[in-house]
């Protein structure tokens, strides 16, 4: 359990700095205007550096994890997807696995029954609550666009009118809200409920869960039970685009909590499992094309090796080779 | 059985223990703390002394890993990590792959050993954490907060025991890859270890032998070229005298059109031996212009098991000898992990093959434009394109004793994109072929359980767990079609899933593809046909005469 209750504590302990440094310390400007700009540039600057330190590293030899019929003779359907043969075919492969998690649709459970019986029954609740969870998350952090524009670019105009059209409570409820919870949730609640997920999860994967909830937390109810003034938000907001040094003006510290959480979120990302985002793009298994017969793929180190040649093999074997018939080349 | 492999009841009451795939309670306790231990049955014996020194690698000795002290140089830590950074230098998949685990656990259930087993170190999540682990420990500034938080250990003689023991359970498959949202690649971690683990002497004698034999003699199974010979010469004794037709191989013959290369256990080993004949009866049927090498008598590259460089040396042999003899292409036989090797490294490793030519069928004009770069055809493209221009005279009948299912070949399946070929020639020969259930096919194949060098008679119990999967699909097949016979198109297959049936499944048999296709040929001059290549009686075609009506 304490790889669950310590990484709790962790971001109950980061969500209570910025109350008590707002509150009693009077920190606005330190949380509302240094640690934000601090945090962006680690996260700006980290994942570059991470993409970069794995873009810069060869791809000796063509892996793809052909999931699909190979294109081969004419008369037999290739599968352009999952075994791709053209650039664009592997851009559809990456696309899918990104937008859609395609592989992780595949996903199936195994059951052992008394028998011994194995036996495989379908599985998609991962896949349906991760895709909400990225999807909602996503959504999430486009219609926050709101803040940093005087006027809202037209198709975050849109996101945002299609998020609250339900229109249900005052202000309106966002879809994504509700959504974000129960995906998170059930992503937690899988890494418990499962003994198999229970023993390979890591602090390291609650963590992040958890930091998100409480972001979560943090900002629904702003919105929905504290109504924190959003006027001094948004010109905090603006002026942070703006590169601004001005301080904040008074908010309320339930805001500074979600700022904070979203920041340490922001350091925390290049150092982590969070890099799957920029990974998922580049994984050679996925965006290689399965064409390695068919054009020569290079290896920048390819090491030069000495191997036995044909000549040393004749060398031990000629009279045995003479006496079986075998042709050889030194008579 | 032997001392190496408890009674069939006993796995059975093992498995039936607990519901569930995960054995054991784990519920107090974290990974890295659970027991494992070395026993009769669940580790392969090391390679002898001489064999490593005969390859040239670090601390030949006699140990094995029950020992208390394995005997490993001074300094081994230093060895291995260096080992691990240099390879993160070259691989930018280890990089990738170490660092973007999310740890969704959706390959958890997919490994075969896992399933088998019930080792939660199994699930490829975790086996890759085995190394994780140790490689997080490398960033010493935040080492400390790191520990408990992110899962961060040293290298030391227990994590090193835990190599040994989990990165030969892996048989680089690649089923979970399949599953990955990441498509986070195991094999690749397996690869890099195994191969680091060379550098200090730790080993398996059934892959370096092989390995060694293959370099000294061409094939794995340290056959000299006369002995080649004369056994194949044997192969076209046996055809002769079930079909009546005299086929001729050639041997090392300058200026054949193409070079046929097979796994060294189609020529030696049964039920190989009778793809062998296949292979041979087909190519006499369509008056092929091809000979046999004796130097580059080998298909399968256990170099892949064993390090880089040495699955470039073996497969080297390829080319070469395919440039020395003047061919203009190069045709495969049946077998996974060659064809992994083929498909995916030899072009790359050691090509260009500039002096081949692109390949065309000389029987019916197919351009195999998909290997016009490495310039080597697998059989079963080449035959599917054989008989979907009706080149090929068949009687399917005379595969009627024979109920079938098909094994997709890991390698074939996940490294290559194999699929419709083999059903295409398959529902050609035979007319009772039945698929396994869906989730254990195609891409999502189960392993044979003892790939990737671990075919072991002293790994056996391992074997049985690992193939435990593949066998319980088979079994439904028998149960529902009163399946037979499992068709497979691999070498290590013919050669493993044939005690995993004979322990799960009694009374199926493995067969090559190839052999199915050379008991269908209908062949001018033959004799009137009564029995199979096994020269076992085929269904139906007693001497009374064909009841064909």
């Amino acid at each position: 359990m304490k790889k669950v209750l310590s990484p709790l504590f962790i971001v109950a302990v980061l969500a209570l700095i910025p109350y008590v440094g707002v509150e009693y310390a009077g920190l606005d400007y330190l949380f509302g205007v240094v640690i934000p700009y601090m945090a962006a540039g680690v996260l700006v600057l980290g994942v570059a550096y991470r993409l970069v330190d794995w873009l810069r590293r060869p791809v000796p030899y063509t892996i793809t994890s052909t999931c699909g019929q190979e294109k081969s003779l004419d008369w037999i359907r290739q599968d352009r997807i999952e075994s791709p043969s053209k650039r664009w075919h592997a851009v559809v492969r990456v696309l899918s696995e990104v937008l859609f998690f395609r592989s992780l649709f595949r996903n199936n459970k195994a059951e052992l029954r008394k028998g011994p019986d194995l036996v495989y029954g379908s599985h998609k609740w991962l896949w349906l609550a991760g895709l909400v969870f990225h999807w909602s998350l996503l959504v999430i952090v486009l219609r926050h666009a709101r803040f940093f524009y005087y006027a809202l670019p037209w198709p975050i105009g849109i996101i945002e009118g299609v998020d609250r059209f339900l229109d249900v409570t005052v202000p309106a409820l966002y879809i994504t809200d509700i959504t974000v919870l129960l995906g998170v949730s059930y992503l937690v609640f899988r890494r418990l409920q499962d003994a198999k997920m229970r023993i390979l999860s890591l602090q390291t994967d609650y963590f992040p869960l958890f930091l998100i909830i409480g972001i979560v937390l943090a900002g629904i109810s702003m919105r929905y039970v504290t109504k924190v003034d959003v006027m001094p938000v948004k010109s905090l907001a603006m002026g942070l685009t703006e590169f601004s040094l001005e301080p904040p003006e008074r908010i309320g510290a339930l805001f500074y909590v979600h700022l904070f959480l979203v920041c340490s979120l922001a350091i925390y990302f290049p150092f982590s499992k969070l890099m799957h985002m920029g990974a998922i793009f580049i994984s050679p298994t996925r965006i290689m094309l399965n064409n390695s017969r068919e054009k020569q793929h290079k290896n920048p180190w390819n090491t030069p090796i000495r191997f036995r040649t044909y000549t040393e093999y004749e060398e031990e074997f000629r009279d045995k080779m003479k006496k079986a018939g075998i042709p050889v080349e030194k008579e | 059985m032997s001392q190496y492999l408890p009674k069939v009841d006993e796995l059975k009451k093992e498995l039936n223990e607990k519901p569930g795939v995960l054995k054991g309670d784990y519920s107090k306790k974290e990974w890295w703390e659970l027991p494992f231990e070395f026993r009769d049955g669940n580790f392969c014996w090391p390679a002898k002394p001489e064999v490593v020194e005969e390859l040239g690698f670090p601390n030949p000795r006699k140990w094995v890993a029950t020992d208390e002290d394995w005997k490993l140089p001074d300094g081994w830590q230093k060895t291995l990590k260096d080992a691990m950074k240099e390879r993160f230098k070259k691989y930018r998949t280890l990089k990738l792959y170490l660092d973007s685990c999310v740890r969704c656990g959706a390959c958890a259930d997919k490994c075969h050993f896992f399933l088998g087993t019930g080792d939660p170190k199994n699930m490829p999540v975790l086996r890759a954490e085995l190394v994780r682990s140790v490689y997080r420990n490398d960033f010493p500034m935040v080492e400390k907060i790191l520990k408990g938080f992110a899962g961060a250990r040293k290298l030391d003689m227990h994590v090193l025991k835990e190599w040994y023991m989990y990165f030969y359970q892996c048989t680089e498959c690649r089923r979970c890859s399949v599953f990955c949202p990441m498509g986070i690649d195991t094999a690749e971690i397996t690869m890099m270890v195994r191969e680091i683990l060379q550098l200090i002497g730790i080993n398996n004698n059934w892959i370096l032998a092989p390995v060694a034999n293959c370099n000294r003699t061409g094939n794995h199974l340290g056959i000299e070229p006369h002995t080649f010979k004369q056994n194949i010469e044997s192969l076209v004794d046996d055809i002769e005298d079930i079909t009546g037709v005299t086929v001729n191989p050639t041997f090392n013959r300058k200026g054949a059109e193409i070079l046929f290369i097979t796994p060294s256990g189609d020529v030696f080993g049964d039920p190989g031996v009778y793809t062998m004949m296949g292979y041979m009866l087909l190519f006499e049927h369509i008056g092929l212009d091809y000979t046999i090498s004796t130097y580059a008598s080998e298909g399968g590259n256990f170099g892949l098991f064993t390090s880089n460089a040495m699955m470039k040396k073996l497969n080297a042999k390829m080319y070469h000898e395919a440039q020395r003899l003047g061919v203009k292409w190069i045709l495969g036989g049946e077998c996974g992990h060659m064809w992994r090797v083929v498909h995916q490294y030899m072009s790359t490793m050691n090509g260009p093959a500039d002096f081949l030519e692109e390949p065309v069928s000389p029987i019916t004009g197919t351009k195999f434009s998909n290997a016009k770069a490495a310039k080597m055809v697998h059989i079963a493209e080449f035959t599917a394109d054989l008989i979907h221009n009706g080149k090929l005279k068949l009687d399917p009948k005379r595969n009627d004793h024979l109920r079938t299912t098909f094994h997709d070949s890991c390698n074939v399946a996940r490294g290559m994109g194999m699929f419709e070929e083999p059903r295409y020639i398959l529902n050609k020969v035979c007319n009772s072929f039945h698929e396994m259930d869906e989730n254990t096919i195609r891409e999502q194949t189960f392993c044979c359980g003892s790939g990737s060098g671990i075919n072991a008679e002293e790994y056996m119990e391992m074997r049985m767990k690992g193939g435990f999967p593949r066998a319980n699909a088979v079994r439904k097949v028998r149960e529902k079609y009163d399946v037979d016979s499992l068709v497979t198109i691999c070498a290590i297959d013919r050669a493993t899933l044939t005690p995993l049936m004979r322990y799960w499944n009694p009374g199926v048999s493995v067969y090559g593809l190839h052999e199915l296709v050379g008991n269908a040929l209908v062949m001018d001059g033959e004799k009137k046909r009564t029995e199979d290549l096994r020269e076992e009686p085929m269904a139906g075609f007693d001497d009374e005469g064909e009841s064909d009506a």
